[in-house]
């Protein structure tokens, strides 16, 4: 048990770790870049035509504390932490005066809905297809979905998005291809609310699932392989266990366990290829969010999505680090 | 080197069509030097015109010739994947060896930013640098920003190459014949670890292009620089699609597809080609 404990504690340390860095990032690129987005906000505001000069310095003077540039430096850094730890963003510039966190709260559970039932769907469908071919060698229907899948493995999210919405939007129009439900609908738990939620979400899901899925495939299928060379198995066949069975409990069993890792380690790509799915299919979720902030240029949305989103990963990453031990028993013992 | 590439094209099918679907890319690259405009002018031929025998993949909406806008646009985005690849290779290479030869507190140190790197969303991070350098932004900046986040992972598989070369004999003989740190790691372990970051710098390749195409088509970078996500996004901007010029659109998508498979191609076939296993397999034993 003592073994599991310092495990936890190792993996609550790269926790700290990833939102300590990331955060410090965040405030390098908006507190030490050349560019002052106030002095930009105000050129932009103030080009539209005649402003009172008093009125420019209080609204200067309003959008430094908004953004957190008044003081020094070392009071900045404090008041940037202090905000974050409390998620006060401050309110929303382009949707005023609601709070960000309230936007945020509002979009995070689509984004968490889509992004872990693809992420599941697409590791679990690539590791059992992936276990199969590298199992069955000789047959040709595997053979054939690892061409697919080293096809479709490289290409970029935006790419597979668009091209589904040109298939499912123009070419053959059966699929709802924008938002998150039907409009006018009251979204409470009414069956036709979730059948609606269901049906918007497959487009968006299928993109991931689609690019998601070839990775997964193509490691297992080598992993399995690998196993395949191991005493164990022969010894395992040569004792006549059944084939089946070698496969799921002995072969399986053993190369899943760097699979799991390898979820972790590219839930931060996951989430990349989420932001762009949402945009594409105007899911209501973080990615379009950040995108319409960008475009509107709301300082304290953007900031906060940017947030959330290295938080909400790396409790993803943990979450998973957490569920490790079941799979590999050696992590206890050492 | 020449009997390497023999040997892969003779025996590696993966390294054949990749190599010809690269080929391909470079040759429309390589075009847009003898360009007759350049990409930067609009409404030099008239707009909107399909593919025909005179612009051979049709006009854009802007009375550009997408043929050379093509060309110009592959051209930026290879060499914005280079530029990516080769800084990040040289951070990762340092840190890979360093970390993997030191071991103990350094490279426990090391390993955590490493690991922190590679699970932090990076779109999210680029889209606030975008945010704050607005029109300020550059291709080379850019670049710079992701091959400081894009070499962590490659970054572990040297380490994990090292470890192992430093349990080696040879390794022993060097430090006993009195060779530097810097000299044992550039000069013995270096070469062993060349092969996979040859391999490594397609795959980061495809993933910096891919990071890019998609921030251009959202219109998070310098949009005046003619790149296939800058194509994209001034498609969008005229609504190619609902217009019905479609050919702005699908042969940029159809270029940079084939450029990703390619290079894919390589990575894999180059993988196949470090392992000695399946070398054998592939080579059926001639070298």
């Amino acid at each position: 048990m003592s073994g599991y404990a310092a495990y936890v504690g190792r993996r609550l340390g790269q926790f700290l770790l990833v939102v300590f860095i990331g955060i410090n990032v965040a405030y390098v690129i908006t507190h030490a870049s050349p560019i002052d987005p106030v002095e930009q906000s105000i050129s932009a505001v103030s080009s539209y035509g005649n402003t009172a000069p008093g009125a420019i310095e209080q609204m200067r003077n309003s959008l430094r504390d908004l953004y957190g540039l008044s003081g020094t430096p070392s009071e900045q850094y404090l008041l940037f932490w202090k905000r974050i730890l409390r998620a006060d963003f401050g309110p929303s510039m382009s949707a005023f005066p609601t709070p960000v966190a309230t936007l945020i709260g509002r979009a995070l559970p689509w984004t968490v809905g889509l992004l872990s039932v693809s992420t599941i769907v697409a590791w679990g469908l690539g590791n059992l297809l992936g276990g199969l071919a590298g199992y069955y060698r000789q047959s040709r229907g595997l053979k054939l979905m690892g061409v697919i899948a080293m096809g479709l493995h490289p290409i970029p999210y935006y790419i597979v998005a668009m091209l589904l919405l040109i298939v499912f939007g123009f070419v053959w129009p059966v699929l709802p291809i924008t938002g998150g439900s039907t409009m006018n609908l009251p979204q409470t738990w009414t069956p036709e609310f979730v059948l609606s939620v269901l049906q918007h979400a497959i487009l968006p899901a299928l993109s991931l699932i689609l690019i998601g899925v070839g990775s997964w495939f193509l490691g297992m299928r080598a992993l399995v392989s690998n196993v395949l060379a191991e005493e164990f198995v022969l010894y395992a066949e040569l004792a006549g266990v059944k084939p089946w069975r070698i496969l799921t409990l002995y072969v399986m069993r053993n190369a899943i366990v760097p699979q799991v890792t390898g979820l972790a380690m590219s839930l931060g790509g996951i989430f990349n290829g989420a932001v762009i799915t949402e945009k594409v299919f105007g899911y209501p979720g973080l990615g379009s969010l950040l995108v319409d902030a960008v475009y509107a240029g709301d300082y304290g949305l953007v900031l906060g999505v940017t947030t959330i989103s290295i938080l909400g990963v790396s409790v993803g990453v943990l979450l998973i680090d957490l569920t490790y031990p079941l799979l590999d028993p050696r992590v206890k013992i050492s | 080197m020449a009997v390497l590439l023999r040997n892969l094209l003779r025996h590696s099918p993966e390294f054949r069509i990749g190599a010809v679907l690269i080929a391909v890319v470079l040759l429309l690259a390589t075009l847009a030097s003898v360009s007759p405009s350049p990409p930067e002018i609009v409404y030099v031929v008239p707009p909107d015109l399909p593919p025909s025998p005179t612009y051979w993949f049709g006009t854009t909406s802007r009375g550009q010739d997408v043929f050379w806008q093509l060309s110009f646009a592959i051209r930026n985005t290879l060499l914005f994947g280079c530029n990516v690849a080769l800084t990040s290779r040289v951070i990762a290479l340092t840190v890979g060896l360093i970390s993997g030869y030191k071991g103990g507190w350094t490279d426990r140190a090391l390993m955590s930013v490493n690991d922190t790197l590679i699970v932090i969303p990076l779109l999210p991070i680029l889209v606030l640098f975008y945010f704050v350098m607005r029109d300020q932004i550059s291709w080379l900046m850019l670049a710079l920003i992701m091959a400081c986040f894009g070499w962590a992972y490659d970054a572990r598989l040297i380490r994990s190459v090292v470890m192992s070369l430093r349990a080696r004999e040879f390794t022993q003989t060097c430090l006993f014949s009195g060779m530097s740190t810097r000299q044992i790691l550039t000069e013995e372990h270096l070469p062993y670890v060349l092969p996979i970051v040859f391999s490594t710098t397609m795959n980061n390749m495809v993933w910096s292009i891919g990071l890019e195409v998609t921030l251009a088509v959202l219109g998070f970078t310098d949009i005046d620089r003619p790149t296939i996500g800058g194509m994209i996004y001034w498609a969008n901007q005229h609504t190619a699609m609902v217009a019905g010029v479609w050919w702005w659109i699908a042969f940029p998508t159809l270029t940079v597809v084939v450029a990703f498979i390619g290079l894919f191609l390589l990575a894999v076939s180059a993988n196949a080609y470090i392992d000695p296993r399946s070398r054998l397999w592939t080579t059926g034993g001639a070298s």
